[in-house]
């Protein structure tokens, strides 16, 4: 009887401990095979009516159980619980040996070894009890482990999800920040041009009032000298000189008349160009007022080329125009931004025949067809004018300095290179605008005009 | 008429003469220089009610045009000659200061002389 107790609360303990049911089913199946054969040894056994040889079947049954626990790592955690019946198992062998083999000796001690076995039945047992109250301790502990585990998990997931969060938030900042810095650098860029170009608008202002003054003095001189040159013509026909000295005297007169025209028509242009240096300076001359953009730049572009036609008989170009039909009139001076136009108009015109006369020259003409295009835009309370040409366009270090006062790459008398530096002023600082440039050399060139429309003025 | 120019430029009297030289010769006209306000005034004085016709640049060194002219309309207002200014800078701010303090008449540099002439020979 005991010996089914043992087995059969062992295969038990281990089937609850190790939860073979739910996590096992090969072992479980094996075990529950086990667990009937105890059954069926205790009923074969009491059946046979208690035999002395049938604990032999017990003990081999016993040693079995151990040798699986103990050769399988299956069972390694129960090890030490197992070893418990290790004692019981040897008192049963060792009490069924000595009745095998001298039944006196056992036959006078039999209550001894009766009550060694029982003693080791109940040490089984009470081990067993004990080991369970560990277990159950230890399982608690485990379950409060792994709550700790899952909360602390929580909290970490919680945390990784805040990280995230808040670096989701950081990558944001970054990124507006460096694109805050790209807008800084171009404004400052900006700035620095317009700082520039504002001083030596200043510059060009000074000189220009500076020399208008001595400038005047010889055109005025210049001018009254050939007055006087008339006088003194005049004169000598009164006097009573020879036909031949009187001849002679006119004919000084007159070269002296002719430089002194010379004289007036030289100073006359430097005059003009002091003129447009000072224009230049001038902070806008006339009012704002609302103007239709569209038929202010077509009145223009026509004016410029006619104004080339007149020059060069040769001359042609397609002009083409692409009008947002929606700007209507926009708040602008329109007398600067005419000449804005003429200006531009004007360079786009010089670049097509100039690229039309080189490959005149080289002689390969071949399919070039002069082009000037105007378009205009208007766009989130932006005006975007572009004046686009298929000229000669422009390298890089010419287009750095376009904007300059002074810089032209037209021939001496030409250009004055005031036409873009001053159109530049207009937009700037005129209108609050960009005028900036793009080009490709020996292909084209563009200007592109942006000017915010201000809709309280809005016409 | 009697004229007095007032210009810190020396050539001016030069010029002047020569511009002039047939109304200075048929005594049409007759010219006195001044080279600054201090100089005009001072003539001014010394010849008092003799003339008739100023002619002032506003841009000097020491006393302005401006200047003078305040000062001309202070001193004398008994026997007013006509005052006109000169100035190589047409703005407006200038134009409406002279105006207001009773200049005659407004021109800019360069002089257009015959039409100087003109309003000259209008005014005798």
């Amino acid at each position: 009887m005991d010996y089914f107790l043992v087995s059969f609360f062992l295969i038990q303990y281990i089937r609850t401990s190790l939860q073979t049911a739910t996590q096992h089913p090969e072992w479980d199946k094996r075990l529950v095979i086990g667990r009937y054969t105890s059954i069926a040894l205790v009923a074969v056994f009491y059946a046979t009516e208690t035999p002395h040889w049938f604990n032999w079947i017990w003990n081999a049954f016993l040693v079995l159980i151990i040798v699986v626990i103990f050769t399988d790592d299956f069972f390694k955690t129960l090890r030490a619980t197992a070893q418990t019946i290790l004692p019981f198992i040897g008192l049963c062998m060792i009490r069924d040996a000595t009745r095998a083999l001298s039944p006196d000796f056992y036959k006078k001690y039999d209550s001894g070894f009766d009550i060694a076995v029982a003693f080791a039945f109940v040490l089984c047992f009470f081990i067993w009890f004990y080991a369970r109250k560990q277990m159950k301790v230890l399982q608690k502990e485990r379950e409060d482990r792994l709550r700790e585990e899952q909360a602390s998990k929580a909290q970490k997931e919680s945390l990784e999800y805040l990280v995230s969060e808040r670096t989701y938030e950081l990558t944001l900042q970054k990124e507006e920040l460096q694109k805050t810095i790209e807008e800084l650098k171009s404004t400052q860029n900006q700035l620095i041009q317009s700082e520039k170009m504002a001083s030596l608008g200043e510059l060009t202002a000074g000189i220009a009032h500076e020399i208008q003054n001595p400038l005047n003095f010889v055109n005025n001189f210049s001018e009254v000298s050939v007055e006087l040159c008339q006088e003194l013509e005049e004169e000598i026909d009164k006097s009573a000189l020879g036909d031949s000295d009187k001849e002679y005297i006119k004919e000084i007169i007159a070269d002296l008349s002719q430089n002194q025209q010379k004289i007036t028509h030289h100073g006359k242009r430097a005059d003009s160009i002091v003129k447009g240096m000072l224009q230049h300076s001038r902070a806008s001359s006339g009012q704002k007022e609302p103007v239709e953009i569209n038929s202010l730049a077509d009145e223009y572009m026509r004016l410029a080329y006619h104004g080339l036609r007149a020059k060069d008989k040769e001359f042609n170009a397609a002009l083409v125009s692409d009008f947002d039909p929606t700007i209507g009139k926009i708040n602008v001076l329109p007398q600067d931004l005419g000449r804005v136009f003429l200006n531009l108009f004007t360079n786009a015109f010089y670049a097509v025949a100039d690229k039309k006369r080189k490959l005149i020259e080289e002689g390969n003409l071949g399919e070039y067809r002069p082009e000037v295009k105007i378009s205009t835009k208007k766009f989130a309370n932006k005006l975007y004018i572009r004046v686009t040409d298929n000229g000669t366009g422009m390298p890089e270090h010419v287009k750095a300095k376009i904007f300059q006062p002074f810089f032209t790459t037209k021939p001496t008398g030409q250009g004055t290179g005031l036409g873009l530096s001053m159109s530049y002023d207009i937009i700037t600082n005129g209108h609050g605008g960009v005028l900036d440039v793009e080009s490709v050399p020996g292909e084209r060139t563009e200007f592109r005009i942006t000017i915010p429309i201000n809709e309280t003025q809005e016409a | 008429m009697k004229i007095l120019v007032v210009d810190d430029e020396e050539d001016v009297k030069s010029l002047f003469e020569q511009k002039f030289r047939k109304e200075i010769r048929s005594g049409q006209f007759q010219f006195s220089f001044s080279f600054s306000g201090e100089e005009a005034l001072s003539y001014l004085q010394a010849h008092p009610s003799e003339v008739v016709m100023i002619l002032s640049d506003i841009n000097m060194p020491g006393m302005s045009g401006i200047e003078l002219l305040r000062k001309i309309r202070t001193d004398h207002p008994a026997a007013p000659p006509q005052v006109m200014m000169i100035t190589a800078y047409g703005d407006s701010a200038n134009h409406d200061q002279a105006m207001q303090l009773g200049a005659d008449d407004f021109l800019t540099k360069p002089v257009n002389f015959v039409e100087l002439k003109e309003k000259l020979l209008s005014i005798l």
